[in-house]
């Protein structure tokens, strides 16, 4: 039987001490925070160590956190723009937008823009846990490869360097792997618009497929909203009557 | 003439047994294969950034797309997570239809899978029998939700609507006789889950006719047995889950050892291998046709005896009914909100994970409190397989690969998303 995520966090804590930066226990998971510097370090001694035998790396999600806790209509005050201050807005989506929109250069989360999310699962304990790790500089976000430690790391480093543009030192063959052969850019970075920069069609007259800017706009239909739903946080305070 | 030594094939992306869009570049010596490189990304279409862009409920119809012969389970994942970010947890008739579609699902999923893999070895029969059986269970997937394949059937809070009262029936026509069509409808004079424990019964006689082509078949052995060979060390280094995990003699199936909905009641065995190679894992999924009959026969049975709702009644995440919206207000507004808005979950971030019939499918959502995922990451169990193909096809020989992306179980909808 698993054993609850606190005696988990202290499991881990005992073992990499200092190396833990930030750690947190929430929905029953359990997540840490390591330095880049520290990465390679941890998983080694989270795969081998005998209390928590971390055989299997499930995956990594690489995470570009420049637009987070951005949205694109206010709910704090009434006003009397409509539905078109979301789909037009300039903001979260369309965020540093590059090519033909014009560049906004992004600013918010600097240093702390790029991160890698570890997936880790014991098979033999039945546990499981997520490690996550900033790459220091946005501008060439650079952590090490885990695939001397796990097999299967190798496409999904791949993958989030093709999405990401994060690079992993170390592995020996950091293609791209979803995209186009030839792509340009990477594509789920915040600042990479949903339509991407180029088109494809078949041209008749020079007989070949030709790659183009693209001719739609971005056009987002749901604007995208934050609000400070306080019944999630607490519930007790939602059974108070709202004042206003 | 001159000395070749190796040469290069390029497998796909247009090839039968690639099983969609797969280039597979293949260094050969002479017939054996040297190296394996597979591209992908042909069917890439973003389905992570586009959730992004989206609110979390119009999202649901992507993940049928994925994995799309196992549409329900992925839905599964994706609602799972949501959930769990809203801290709801659905009616337990509606975990009860859930499972009962997970395992249906996993039925499809598996004889489409043997279906292919007979196919792509050379055995024609079995893709008949195969999907003879899976057109009952699309049956029932339009039963349920109106659609055969991407049913969009599961959201945050229960499932969409309560199972059918009747099932639909075959309609007269020029051509099908009287007699023929009364036969056809035999089966359908009740309601839906006398269908499925018909369909049930039936199913085992059909899974044994499988089994009847193919087990104990010389061909099919020659062309299985020793191909692939998996440590189990090997397989959770190259994070292998699902059947090819178990192939490999690793006991891991998410429904015993982390059950999710209602599966901690369920009655199941877990088959699991012993060699490792392409005949273990087809004898695991032939015996897990079996293990999902029995799951829907408890369901179906519970099913029987337990009325209730199948949806969450808190209207800030499932609308209301179309009856309560036209005479009452608030639940107009709570309707509007939802479908032009949708809810906003907490800030933070969660992983939920369910036994898909090909492994462990996942679904990792970063929610900064907004109406749409800030970030949405799809574990595929094919895509940790497919990366696997190099070291599983080396030193085999040419129609080995088929072999062995056959024991895979790919669809690329799901490994590049």
């Amino acid at each position: 039987m698993a054993i609850s995520s606190e005696r988990l966090l202290e499991r881990v804590n005992a073992l990499l001490g200092e190396l833990v930066a930030d750690s947190a226990c929430a929905y029953d998971e359990v997540e840490i925070e390591v330095a880049p510097e520290n990465l390679y370090a941890a998983m080694q001694q989270l795969r081998d160590a005998e209390s928590l035998q971390f055989e299997q790396l499930l995956d990594i999600a690489g995470v570009d956190y420049a637009a987070y806790g951005q949205d694109e209509w206010t709910t704090d005050e009434a006003s009397n723009t409509g539905f078109s201050r979301g789909v037009d807005g300039f903001s979260t989506g369309r965020l540093g937008l590059t090519g033909i929109y014009g560049v906004q250069e992004v600013t918010s989360n600097t240093a702390r823009r790029f991160a890698a999310v570890y997936h880790l699962l014991s098979v033999t304990n039945n546990l499981r846990l997520r490690v996550r790790c900033f790459a220091a500089d946005d501008d060439m976000p650079m952590l090490d490869s885990v695939m001397p430690i796990w097999a299967s790391a190798n496409w999904q480093e791949r993958e989030a360097f093709d999405l990401y543009g994060i690079l992993f030192e170390g592995h020996p063959d950091l293609r791209r792997i979803l995209t186009d052969y030839g792509f340009v850019g990477h594509p789920f970075r915040k600042d990479f618009p949903l339509i991407g920069n180029v088109e494809v069609r078949y041209d008749e007259t020079k007989g070949r497929v030709v790659y183009e800017p693209v001719s739609i706009e971005p056009r987002v239909l749901v604007p995208r909203v934050i609000r400070d739903d306080n019944r999630y946080a607490d519930p007790a305070a939602a059974e108070e009557p709202k004042n206003g | 003439m001159a000395e070749i030594n190796s040469y290069t094939v390029n497998f796909g992306p247009q090839h039968p047994a690639a099983h969609g869009v797969l280039r597979l570049v293949l260094e050969m010596e002479g017939e054996v294969v040297r190296r394996a490189d597979p591209h992908i990304g042909l069917l890439h279409r973003a389905t992570e950034k586009l959730a992004e862009t989206k609110p979390y409920n119009q999202s649901i119809g992507y993940m049928d797309r994925l994995d799309y012969v196992s549409m329900m389970c992925n839905e599964h994942a994706y609602v799972l997570a949501i959930e769990k970010l809203l801290g709801v947890t659905p009616p337990e008739r509606a975990q009860y239809i859930r499972v009962m579609f997970d395992e249906i699902t996993r039925i499809l999923n598996h004889l489409l899978w043997i279906g292919a893999h007979g196919l792509d070895v050379g055995a024609m029969t079995v893709f008949l029998y195969a999907f003879k059986e899976r057109e009952e269970l699309m049956d029932c997937y339009e039963a349920v939700s109106g659609a055969r394949m991407h049913a969009t059937y599961y959201r945050p809070g229960g499932v969409y609507r309560d199972l059918p009262a009747t099932m639909p029936k075959y309609r007269s026509s020029e051509f099908r006789s009287e007699k023929n069509l009364k036969q056809m409808n035999e089966d359908r004079e009740g309601n839906m889950l006398d269908f499925i424990e018909g369909f049930c019964s039936r199913f085992l006689v059909t899974v044994d006719e499988i089994e009847t082509l193919l087990t104990d078949n010389r061909i099919w052995k020659q062309r299985l047995v020793d191909v692939a060979i998996v440590s189990p060390e090997r397989a959770l280094q190259l994070g292998f889950t699902g059947p090819m995990l178990r192939g490999s003699g690793v006991e891991w199936d998410l429904r015993r050892k982390r059950p999710y909905e209602v599966y901690d009641r369920m009655e199941f065995d877990i088959p699991v291998g012993t060699n490792g190679d392409c005949y273990d894992r087809y004898l695991i999924r032939m015996e897990e046709l079996r293990q999902s009959v029995r799951i829907i026969r408890q369901c179906v049975s519970w099913l029987r005896r337990n009325d209730g709702p199948v949806m969450i009644q808190d209207h800030k995440v499932a609308p209301p009914s179309r009856e309560e919206m036209k005479d009452d207000m608030e639940s107009l507004i709570h309707h509007f909100k939802l479908f032009t808005e949708g809810y906003c979950p907490p800030a933070g971030e969660v992983y939920a994970s369910i036994e898909a019939p090909k492994g462990e499918f996942g679904a990792y959502i970063v929610s900064d409190g907004a109406n749409k995922p800030y970030r949405l990451k799809l574990r595929a169990p094919g895509f940790a397989h497919m990366a696997a193909m190099d070291e599983l096809a080396k030193g085999h020989m040419l129609a080995d690969v088929v072999t062995i992306m056959g024991t895979l179980d790919i669809v690329f909808g799901e490994v590049d998303r």
